[in-house]
């Protein structure tokens, strides 16, 4: 196939990035689609290219269209308007069953009737293989989850993590052009989801594949995909790496839904080469900014929690771009490997700042109630516009 | 956790089972009689057994009944699933309502009125009654129940079992045939023996369908009780009633061994 960008390589992952390249061919290609259930709007005119090799994931609340769209992807729905591309090729009038796209289901969708490696056989079975070439395929593939013990179980001898493995088995099996996974960590317990996060990116870069996966869970998008979607409402709103969401958020949405965000309402009072300063409730306050603003413009400076640092006293060294405001801790969130302070401002308003757990609990510098300062580099504020 | 069953639940266990099955002790006891009078006791004796396989008549109509009550529950289990289908599967079609309500229709009719409309279309047809009228009649008659059976099953099915089985590359009626049929297949095999009790018990429909040649076992054993009680009769429904419960048992059973042996490869890693 004729691919100008390379699947990720020695080079790692920081090379990998073909969406970039104006030259690259997508291999899934959504063009406008709209799909519409009773009225509800699903998809709203929607484009989206994804490439070869690359993890992407779909990440949107409860009912944004994400599954559709891996649903139209995999031939369960087909769509009012607008066309899905594989390769090239318009697959909206292909049958689900002759696409070279295989799903995990959020279920699993395991044939109970069926062994695990009869689970894993049945699609080879489809294509007509022969049975050494079944078997050699089904051992390949168990062995690719660790399963080779409990190829002669039925599905429900097996606990939770093992039937994922099984599903993932199962849909691997074919070697689809395109892997789509629906929410395919939501059924696992805490501890365990983390694991497999995990395990899911490097199977994903140990066979070169290209996967799309559907999530609600902001951290499991961010820990494997090379570049998310983030979908509300039938509309993809940003499309990019997990850092450049995280960091340059589109919108006050976007910021506000992946991790969390304090956001400060203000107007524009100076733009300068050094970035904007806004003046809002808590005082002036400076920030960075890629959009173009104008003079008295309402606009919100969004900063993490974990970029605020707090200190006891007002910062005399703080640089001329940095920003420094009093206020009142009113409350500490402890979460064991970090704490979350609320501080209160004059006005009312409260500023969640992250702590790293540096020290005993006992010996925190900082306590309830205590007249605290706030301080954040320029840098570290974004100023949105939207 | 074993709670001490009370005197209380013993004694409506008691009354419930001899409620139920006194009847039928006292026929199978009085099977066994070597009296010729039915209320007479005699002394045991299987005479009556004997005496049965001479009675070329009833034995025919032994015959009968059984390829009756297997034909007509073939037949019913095949266009009770494709009733049962349709009702699950295709959303809401036109219609939807008034055919469901049909296809439970014949659940609640008066025995009599089916017969009778049977018949009226068999001879308006000018269709000889005999054997196929009366497979046709039981098929009616039985269709709705194995209809209410699969539903159930269907209702309960997990749709992305299909979807998995198509996004696999099995076309819709082979992943009807390799997946959705063995899943159901409990549901049809119960829905096939419900058809198969309920056609080898009736009498009123069969005496309206049936034809001379052709008459089953429940129309022979009533027109020879009218006649009076024959210990005979006693010793084929003893026989009738232990091919019934070896069925029962025998489809109990297999289901336990097939629980044992997929269970049997060892319990899952915790």
């Amino acid at each position: 196939m004729d691919m100008t960008s390379g699947r990720r390589g020695d080079a790692g992952r920081r090379q990998f990035a073909p969406w970039a390249d104006p030259a690259a061919q997508p291999l899934v290609r959504f063009e406008r689609v709209a799909k519409r259930f009773s009225g509800h709007v699903a998809l709203d005119d929607l484009s989206l290219d994804i490439f070869e090799g690359e993890f992407f994931a779909l990440l949107g609340p409860s009912g944004c269209g994400k599954t559709t769209l891996l649903r139209l992807l995999a031939g369960f729905e087909t769509a009012d308007s607008g066309r899905v591309l594989l390769d090239g090729q318009d697959i909206s009038p292909v049958p689900p069953y002759r696409r070279p796209v295989n799903m995990m289901f959020q279920s699993y969708a395991l044939f109970p009737h069926l062994t695990v490696a009869g689970n894993i056989a049945f699609g080879l079975k489809q294509d007509g293989l022969s049975k050494s070439e079944i078997s050699v395929r089904v051992a390949e593939m168990l062995a690719l989850v660790r399963l080779e013990a409990l190829a002669a179980r039925k599905p429900h001898q097996l606990s939770g993590g093992q039937r994922q493995r099984v599903a993932l088995a199962r849909s691997l099996a074919k070697h689809p052009r395109v892997l789509l996974l629906d929410e395919p960590l939501a059924a696992l317990d805490q501890k365990l989801r983390q694991d497999t996060r995990f395990e899911l990116k490097e199977l994903q870069a140990r066979l070169g594949l290209t996967f799309v996966i559907v999530t609600h869970d902001q951290e499991e998008a961010m820990t494997v995909a090379d570049r998310i979607g983030v979908m509300d409402q039938g509309r993809l709103v940003q499309v990019a790496p997990p850092a450049e969401i995280y960091e340059q958020p589109l919108n006050r949405w976007v910021a506000g839904f992946i991790g969390d965000v304090n956001l400060f309402e203000g107007k524009v009072a100076l733009q300068d080469v050094d970035g904007v300063a806004v003046d809002s409730a808590a005082g002036r306050l400076r920030a960075f900014s890629t959009d173009k603003v104008t003079m008295g413009d309402t606009v919100w400076i969004a900063v993490r929690p974990e970029r605020i640092r707090l200190v006891p006293a007002r910062p005399g060294d703080a640089a001329p771009t940095g920003n420094a405001i009093a206020g009142r801790v009113a409350d500490i969130g402890y979460l064991g490997g970090v704490s979350v302070y609320q501080v209160a401002l004059p006005d009312g308003t409260k500023v969640k700042a992250t702590l790293a757990s540096t020290t005993r609990l006992t010996e925190r510098p900082i306590g309830l109630d205590d007249e605290v300062w706030l301080n954040w580099p320029a840098d570290a504020g974004r100023v949105l516009v939207r | 956790m074993h709670k001490r069953a009370s005197l209380f639940c013993l004694a409506s266990l008691g009354f419930g089972l001899a409620f139920l099955y006194l009847p039928m002790v006292i026929l199978v006891i009085y099977s066994f009689n070597a009296s010729r009078l039915v209320t007479v006791w005699g002394g045991w004796s299987t005479r009556w057994y004997a005496e049965l396989l001479r009675d070329e008549a009833m034995l025919d109509a032994a015959w009968t009944s059984l390829r009756v009550a297997l034909l007509s529950a073939g037949a019913a289990t095949v266009l009770g699933t494709l009733a049962a289908l349709a009702l699950t599967r295709i959303g809401r079609f036109r219609g939807r309502l008034p055919f469901s309500a049909m296809v439970y229709a014949p659940l609640v009719m008066p025995e009599v009125i089916t017969g009778l409309s049977l018949l009226l279309l068999f001879v308006a047809a000018d269709i000889d009654r005999g054997f196929w009228t009366l497979s046709v009649a039981h098929t009616t008659l039985t269709m709705c129940f194995v209809t209410i059976i699969v539903q159930a099953s269907l209702i309960g099915f997990d749709g992305s079992l299909e979807e998995a089985a198509m996004d696999l590359g099995c076309p819709p009626l082979r992943t009807f045939l390799t997946v959705t049929l063995p899943l159901i297949a409990p549901a049809l095999a119960s829905g096939f023996m419900l058809a198969f009790a309920l056609s080898l018990d009736d009498l009123v429909i069969a005496s309206f369908t049936s034809g001379p040649g052709a008459t089953t076992l429940p129309i022979q054993i009533y027109s020879q009780v009218r006649l009076g009680v024959k210990p005979e009769i006693n010793a084929i429904c003893t026989i009738m009633i232990a091919v019934v419960a070896a069925a029962v048992i025998a489809a109990s059973l297999i289901a336990k061994w097939r629980d044992l042996r997929s269970a049997g490869t060892g319990l899952p890693a915790a």
